[in-house]
């Protein structure tokens, strides 16, 4: 189709997936209407839960924490070209990786102990998604099934451990020892605390602010350095890669390993940050839902903080929500989020055509009146 | 009780795990051997099973509860068309959405319908299917070994069971020798082939997932009407996966998936009887790493440690017409 214009930037990343997201809330609010209730005050009670006050704020940036992370994850293995579904048990590994660091090294001191503790979450969560990776680049294995297969092997193994190895003699339920109190990731309420600033307590840690600091790191990783582009090039066009001297299987394992580790920095915030030990399923679907904050953020970092925002909000005001509106459970933000994947991410090819052709339409006529 | 006794039970538990995932396998080889990923087995099996349950309960019927599952899954299927198949949206995507859209819906109507807490109401014997006694199973109950495994084997399953073991081979006989099967199997490998013979590639691609919906109807209404007598939150607990990962362990072809299932049914069937059990010479095994063999063996599979697993040509990419 020549006769088309090229979509400008902003409707392309900007009204497009609003487009998307605009659908995604109103069959949301079908689903409201049809179970009985009413969709404004549903809308009402979720910002309110969100942002109507300020311990809903540090809760709502708590949220956002894990899924600034499941979602720059998944992008930076999608910038490759690789579907990374493996973020759940990425992330679930991770945490042993964090656990056994703060377990077993708690003789070092809180500073040092941050960096082990990221390292350890790191090497864990890259190890995990290395193989998966390995396979795909030398072995041609589709790395869809085998991360969703390494998910499953995740969560087999860590119930071993937490039944068998990590849970403390005589206790019953299947969760680790506590992390000492001086190696966990201090509250931001208490840092503001000691700066003389008033805020009310929520599980908002250090994390976030690491968080912050990875969407930098991986902005400039993905747009600045030689890795970057080369993992682009892969992620475009394997083919013309090899041709331009990249080796594709290299970068494949590369972007592979990074978005395990950033998977797993999401333990930093559960594990280290707000629980203290290590839970079994302390994962909670966030790997999965930063499928849809990647997509919705078109893969870029900015877009990803935005969609976390929007992830974290949905999540802290579904809290509240289930409070408010008996009826209505936690299940009611399951089925947005399954909403906005499918709108955002499965049908983001829906307006397009139609979009392009009135934008075209509009165009054209615009310079014959300039011609005239 | 002796040995062989111990074995016929284990075996007749296999037959019941598995029953859902042959025929959700089986869905899934219609939909993927089309072109079309199918990730969302778990989460149509999921709706399945609690329309199932839902309707047998107000109408105290299951085969009206079956219908009422096929006619989610057929739905759920073409959604998943829609967003695949006509919007060339990403399959794996929208695979993922359907499982955690299903996931809360089914919940949430549940809760809605109900106010149990996500699950639906017991249902009674007659809304339930019911085990069948095979002729003459009774009459030879006592003949030594053969006799067991007649009365105690294969008999006394519900109809669901036996309808999956029949798919097989007639998945098989539909997809090797038919019209509609060769058109089938060529528009997952050349659908621009396809295309050019003057057989419509979008049609065809989307009753193959139509036949995907309708199989894992049967094996969601088998978990809540058969196997079960209620729906229960989350009660498919990662077996659209675990029928995913057979389909591919049989090479997205029919029987070897049969073996594939009976195999992880084995597994699922022994796991729960493995507890605490100790092995002379191995010692205690662990239940976890029974659970997770399917998976462990699947992944090696696909290494290419055992033989070949070579997915459909063009599984994955939607069809763009040339113009």
């Amino acid at each position: 189709m020549s006769d088309t214009v090229q979509l400008p930037r902003w409707i392309d990343v900007g009204a497009l997936p609003l487009l998307n997201l605009l659908l995604a809330l109103i069959v949301s609010g079908l689903v409201v209407l049809a179970i009985g209730e009413s969709p404004t005050q549903v809308v009402e009670i979720l910002l309110y839960g969100a942002f109507g006050y300020e311990e809903a704020w540090g809760y709502t940036l708590y949220y956002t924490t894990n899924f600034i992370f499941t979602g720059l994850a998944f992008a930076v293995a999608f910038h490759c070209g690789l579907f990374n579904i493996g973020a759940e048990g990425q992330a679930y590994v991770g945490g042993l990786g964090v656990v056994l660091a703060a377990l077993y090294l708690d003789f070092l001191p809180f500073p040092i102990m941050l960096i082990v503790a990221i390292l350890a979450a790191a090497v864990f969560g890259a190890a995990w998604a290395y193989i998966p990776a390995y396979l795909q680049a030398r072995r041609g294995s589709h790395v869809v099934i085998t991360t969703i297969m390494f998910n499953f092997i995740a969560s087999s193994l860590m119930v071993y451990l937490l039944v068998n190895v990590l849970r403390p003699q005589g206790s019953m339920t299947p969760e680790s020892e506590q992390i000492a109190e001086h190696l966990r990731l201090p509250f931001i309420h208490d840092i503001a605390a000691g700066l003389g600033l008033e805020m009310a307590s929520s599980p908002l840690n250090l994390s976030f602010v690491y968080a912050l600091v990875c969407s930098v790191l991986v902005w400039l990783f993905i747009w600045h350095t030689r890795w970057g582009y080369a993992i682009r090039t892969v992620g475009a066009n394997a083919v013309a890669a090899t041709y331009a001297g990249i080796e594709p299987g290299r970068y494949i394992i590369m972007a592979m390993m990074i978005s395990g580790a950033l998977s797993a920095f999401m333990a930093l915030n559960e594990v280290m940050g707000v629980q203290h030990r290590l839970l079994i399923d302390f994962t909670a679907g966030y790997g999965f839902v930063g499928i849809a904050v990647a997509l919705m953020g078109r893969n870029h970092p900015f877009g990803i903080f935005l969609a976390a925002l929007l992830f974290g909000m949905l999540y802290q005001g579904g809290a509240e929500l289930s409070f408010e509106i008996p009826t209505i459970s936690n299940d009611m933000v399951v089925v947005i989020q399954g909403l906005v994947i499918l709108f955002t991410g499965a049908m983001e090819h829906m307006f397009r055509p139609r979009v392009t052709r009135i934008y075209t339409a509009w165009h054209l006529r615009r310079r014959a009146q300039e011609a005239a | 009780m002796d040995n062989f006794e111990l074995v016929i039970l284990l075996l007749d538990a296999t037959l019941r795990t598995s029953t859902p995932l042959i025929l959700a396998a089986l869905a899934g080889m219609f939909s993927e051997r089309s072109g079309t990923i199918n990730l969302a087995l778990e989460g149509m099996m999921l709706g399945g099973a609690f329309s199932a349950a839902a309707v047998a309960y107000y109408v105290g019927n299951p085969w009206i509860g079956l219908l009422a599952a096929i006619g989610t899954t057929i739905c759920l299927s073409l959604l998943h068309g829609f967003a695949c198949i006509t919007h060339k949206g990403n399959q794996v995507v929208s695979g993922m959405a359907i499982n955690i859209l299903m996931s809360g819906l089914t919940a949430l109507v549940g809760i809605a319908l109900f106010a149990q807490g996500g699950k639906t109401p017991s249902l009674d014997h007659g809304s339930r299917f019911q085990p069948i006694t095979l002729p003459g199973a009774d009459a030879v109950a006592d003949v030594p070994v053969l006799g067991s495994i007649y009365s105690e084997l294969l008999s006394g399953h519900n109809i669901l069971v036996y309808v999956a073991f029949l798919a097989v081979p007639a998945a098989w006989w539909v997809m090797y020798r038919t019209r509609f099967g060769l058109r089938l199997r060529a528009v997952g490998e050349n659908p621009g082939a396809v295309d050019t013979a003057g057989i419509g590639v979008v049609a065809m691609r989307y009753r193959a997932v139509m036949c995907s919906g309708v199989l894992v109807g049967m094996s969601g209404a088998y978990l809540s009407t058969a196997q079960g007598a209620s729906f229960l939150q989350d009660m498919t607990a990662g077996k659209g996966y675990i029928a995913l990962a057979a389909m591919v362990f049989g090479k997205w072809r029919p029987f070897p998936a049969l073996f594939a299932c009976l195999l992880f049914g084995f597994l699922d069937a022994a796991a729960t009887r493995m507890q605490g059990v100790i092995l002379p010479g191995i010692g205690e095994v662990p239940v976890q790493l029974v659970q997770a063999l399917p998976y462990v063996l699947t992944v090696v599979l696909l290494a290419g440690f055992i033989g070949r697993a070579t997915p459909p040509k063009s599984l994955g990419r939607p069809y763009v017409k040339e113009r």
